[in-house]
């Protein structure tokens, strides 16, 4: 008895190998490497990149090895990871700061035929690699409040156009619009007018003589599109911002309702990527100079699409700012009566009178649009002692997106026609929006971790899996002996499963996950505690040894479920209550629970029976 | 052989097994379990518990010397350069200093609109260049933690919310797959726990953070781990062992389950020990939360629970398994 067929054993060593497979990647220390993109996603980055990037890296006397031209990017590995600032700044000036984004970046260094079955190193947190991490809470009250200021002005100058007479219309507690009537008729009136014109709002009449009310509101369903509309469009801006970082594998993320994630590893200048992500009004709209303004109050911009810059070169355009992009609330891709593409744009009501104010003496003139990408360019500089630091130069570059011709006067919703496809009208309104936050955002959790304490973490989380481990092995050699033999293999298979299963599912290893690890250590080896101090019983009990044995793995089978499947669901609800590195710590946790089971309940029965099954035993070694 | 061993009508000896006459201490380990939950109780009502930056809010800037620094001139130069209310302690080692701002410094940090550009250097390179100016060697910047009040509020809420969930869930899970009885005890056993590792915490006024929480949701795991192996064996002997009383049931059930409680519990201080020792000051508190949890623990499966049993008079009848008919034929004699 004791014996499992062949196909058990085949079983578990085949789950034993192909979790030391896929655990093996961890076990390749990554190169230091710098990555190229484009600026913009459309863009591909050949051969060319890599030979300019390389020749710099030569010029500059940086040693390097491995470049290769992957998807969308070029990857350099390096030869020290104190090599990187340098080598990146080199090949940045090398190839302009227009076009090319430079990243600092991890290259793996997982074989190919590793990678090839899929198999990669687990994602190291924050606290492991450096980096930092914001989150921002978006100001949906500032979006549903503009909203309906323009309501309010619309509301009004509908009324008007209707010969409504209103006593007053104003804006309460900022989510309502109060209208007052002298009479009945003019009331009437004023509710169909409104509800024709603006079907979004909601009207309840009160009041009663000469002091009749209609109060406005947006419904919840439409201040919910509101603010998911602002929260989805600062995402998108960020998104786009943190492009300009040039970080490796940034995490943009919307959390919860009204808050977005920003994690940037491998980044130290805090200040500069707050900067960055901080900064608005990338967008200007000007009036197009006329042939006789003189020049100092005009300027000249290049168009920014590649194609109409060859036929048309660039514009004239006045230097006064009728707008800038922070009064641009939205900018979608719609359709006129015929089907040809155009962009709507809507503006706040403050940047809608200014619009006014400024195209109704202009129809027929052309107004153009600048889109203006600040670029944060390093600069080496010598400060008063004479060292050489590195500032950051911010330059704008402006580019004309729109060019169009003032058809009527401007109110705070018109468009852009004219455009050639449904594809460039995308690209317009894209642009459009990209320049604004549709809401302001603010920093409610900043967290930088220096690259030192990174290092400092992964060591000493090492260390103490290693001494963990060791303190465990030795105690159950000590106690159970041959058993302890079988149970100190299985915890081995254990830590090796675990980490495969980490890796596959592209979990991230944070310092509390390290904790995970090493509590699952000391926790595995309860399942076969459990079996073998239920196998010392049933021996006292006079069974023989091979019934003991499957006695004891038998009878301790429902225990160990039942005390698993518990701390299970602790794992769990500490899972979808945390955040971040607790996040972590249940994850390993949860993950080491399950590998427990199979290892120390198959694993370490597989090797018991191997050792005693199947022969007389006198004397188990327990 | 014969089963049982028996000396003053008590059984003594199972299967070969000694068995220890744990309930007999039962009242005085309920005194001793109630005087520890209410001084913990006392405690947390005196001292509250010092919740750590992640939920009240706040700034934490830790901050490498090249030399040792003295921390009273730290916090002066903190004073002076306007950062009030700031405090400096040393964090691990000598040259590691961790400062503390209050909430309301970081709220004044936090409302950077998107519309200023100028406000964009962070509260940690403010503190450091303070720092930088004032010390001969480097000053490096480890790690800055700025955490929003509101932030911190709803993550308070949320663990409580969270801890909560946690044992009604494990309570309903007993029950189903045991008794009521046994979630009772269960449960009993946990809140016991949780509660003496709050109350640890209250008086040595040491941080409660999110890792803390953490390690108090993982008692919660481990404690139950231990309780349900002891509840398994008790159910297990109710059918198994005949003429015994409830008392001797549970002794024998303990005393059988002895050798592994000792032994998991023991493994799993073990590496809790490393992670203390070697782990780093970030998971200090939370090695600390559950070395407390497990030793605890350990003691609750023991005495808490059995002694809910006992005062809810489990009894035989309880553990008759609904509907395996087979089992109860077997058991006539």
């Amino acid at each position: 008895m004791n014996r499992y067929p062949l196909w058990k054993y085949l079983l578990i060593l085949a789950v034993a190998a192909l979790g030391f497979l896929y655990a093996a990647p961890n076990l390749y220390a990554p190169d230091p490497a710098v990555q190229i993109s484009g600026q913009s996603s459309a863009m591909t980055v050949g051969q060319g990149v890599l030979e300019r990037a390389q020749k710099a890296l030569d010029d500059a006397g940086i040693a390097y090895f491995g470049g290769e031209v992957q998807d969308k990017a070029v990857l350099l590995r390096l030869k020290s990871i104190e090599e990187q600032l340098p080598a990146k700044r080199a090949i940045q000036e090398a190839l302009g700061h227009s076009e090319y984004v430079v990243a600092l970046n991890l290259a793996s260094t997982t074989p190919d035929w590793l990678a090839n079955m899929g198999a990669s190193p687990m994602k190291l947190g924050l606290d492991l690699a450096g980096g930092v991490h914001f989150l921002m809470e978006v100001d949906t009250n500032t979006i549903v409040k503009t909203n309906m200021e323009g309501y309010a002005q619309d509301v009004k100058a509908k009324l008007r156009a209707a010969k409504a007479r209103y006593r007053s219309v104003e804006l309460v507690d900022e989510r309502e619009i109060v209208a007052r009537f002298r009479s009945e008729e003019l009331r009437d009136l004023a509710v169909s007018t409104m509800r024709k014109e603006f079907p979004q709002l909601q009207l309840t009449e009160s009041g009663s003589g000469d002091n009749l009310i209609v109060r406005a509101t947006l419904s919840d369903q439409e201040v919910k599109q509101l603010e998911d509309y602002a929260v989805t469009q600062n995402l998108t801006t960020l998104r786009n911002r943190v492009n300009e970082l040039g970080v490796a594998e940034p995490i943009v993320q919307r959390q919860g309702r009204n808050r977005i994630v920003v994690e940037l590893p491998g980044v130290q200048d805090t200040a500069e990527a707050k900067r960055i992500i901080g900064k608005t009004a990338n967008l200007e709209f000007r009036m197009e100079a006329r042939p006789d303004t003189l020049v100092t109050n005009k300027e000249y911009f290049e168009y920014r699409d590649e194609r109409q810059r060859q036929m048309y070169g660039g514009a004239w355009l006045e230097r006064k700012v009728i707008i800038k992009g922070d009064r641009v609330t939205d900018a979608r891709v719609g359709y006129d009566e015929s089907g040809f593409p155009q962009v709507n744009i809507t503006l706040d009501s403050r940047g809608g009178e200014l619009m006014h104010r400024a195209t109704w003496k202009n129809v027929g003139r052309r107004m153009g649009t600048l889109f203006i990408e600040s670029r944060f360019v390093p600069q080496a500089r010598t400060d008063e002692q004479g060292n050489e630091v590195i500032v950051q130069q911010r330059t704008d570059d402006k580019k004309i997106i729109s060019l169009a011709t003032v058809q009527s006067a401007l109110g705070r919703q018109f468009r852009i026609t004219g455009l050639d496809s449904p594809a460039e009208a995308q690209e317009l309104a894209l642009l459009l929006r990209a320049g604004a936050l549709a809401a302001p955002m603010y920093f409610v959790e900043e967290r930088v971790i220096g690259p030192s304490l990174g290092a400092d973490n992964i060591e000493v989380g090492v260390t103490s899996v290693q001494i963990g481990l060791l303190a465990v092995v030795i105690c159950m050699l000590l106690f159970y002996r041959v058993f302890g033999l079988a149970a100190n293999l299985a915890l081995l298979v254990n830590m090796i499963l675990l980490v495969a299963v980490m890796s596959i599912i592209g979990a991230t290893l944070t310092l509390p996950g390290i904790a995970g690890i090493v509590l699952t250590v000391g926790m595995a080896v309860d399942a076969n505690v459990l079996i073998f101090s239920r196998i010392r019983e049933e021996l006292r009990n006079g069974m023989s040894p091979q019934m003991a044995i499957s006695a004891g793995f038998d009878n301790a089978y429902s225990t160990i479920v039942d005390a698993n499947i518990t701390t299970l669901i602790v794992a769990v609800i500490l899972y979808a209550i945390g955040s971040g590195p607790v996040q972590g710590f249940a994850v390993t946790l949860s993950i080491g629970i399950l590998t427990s089971m199979f290892s120390a309940i198959m694993g370490t029965r597989a090797l018991i029976n191997l050792f005693y099954g199947g022969r007389r035993v006198q004397k188990l070694w327990i | 052989m014969s089963e049982t061993k028996v000396e003053n009508g008590k059984i003594t000896e199972y299967m070969g097994k000694r068995v220890f006459d744990f309930m007999r201490w039962r009242k005085l380990a309920a005194a001793l379990s109630i005087a520890m939950v209410v001084a913990s109780i006392t405690a947390l009502a005196m001292n509250g518990l010092q919740f750590g930056l992640d939920f009240t809010g706040g700034t934490q800037i830790e901050v490498a010397y090249e030399q040792a620094p003295n921390v009273e001139s730290v916090r002066d130069q903190l004073d002076l350069a306007g950062f009030e209310g700031a405090s400096a302690v040393r964090f691990g080692s000598d040259n590691e200093i961790l400062i503390k701002l209050p909430p309301e410094v970081a709220e004044a940090q936090t409302q950077i609109s998107a519309r200023d550009e100028k406000a964009s250097q962070t509260i940690g390179d403010k503190v450091v260049e303070v720092l930088r100016q004032n010390s001969d060697g480097a000053v490096e910047l480890r790690r800055v933690e700025m955490v929003g009040p509101q932030v911190g509020e709803e993550l308070r809420d949320d663990g409580g919310l969270g801890m909560l969930f946690a044992l009604a869930v494990v309570m309903a899970y007993v029950a189903l797959r045991f008794q009521y009885k046994f979630s009772f005890g269960a449960v009993t056993a946990l809140a016991h726990d949780v509660i003496i590792v709050l109350g640890f915490f209250a008086l040595f006024k040491l941080d409660f953070d999110l890792t803390v929480l953490a390690a108090v949701l993982a008692v919660i795991g481990y404690s139950l781990n231990d309780t349900i192996v002891v509840a398994d064996r008790i159910r297990e002997n109710f059918r198994k062992v005949r003429k015994a009383s409830t008392e001797e049931i549970i002794n024998i059930s303990i005393s059988q389950t002895l050798g592994r409680t000792f032994m998991t519990s023991f493994t799993t201080l073990l590496v809790l020990w490393a992670l203390q020792f070697f782990g780093g000051e970030l998971i200090h508190n939370f090695s600390l939360a559950l070395i407390v949890g497990v030793v605890v623990g350990t003691y609750s499966s023991i005495y808490v629970a059995a002694n809910v049993l006992m005062f809810l008079k489990i009894t035989k009848e309880d553990m008759m398994p609904p509907v395996k008919e087979g089992a109860e034929l077997e058991e006539m004699p």
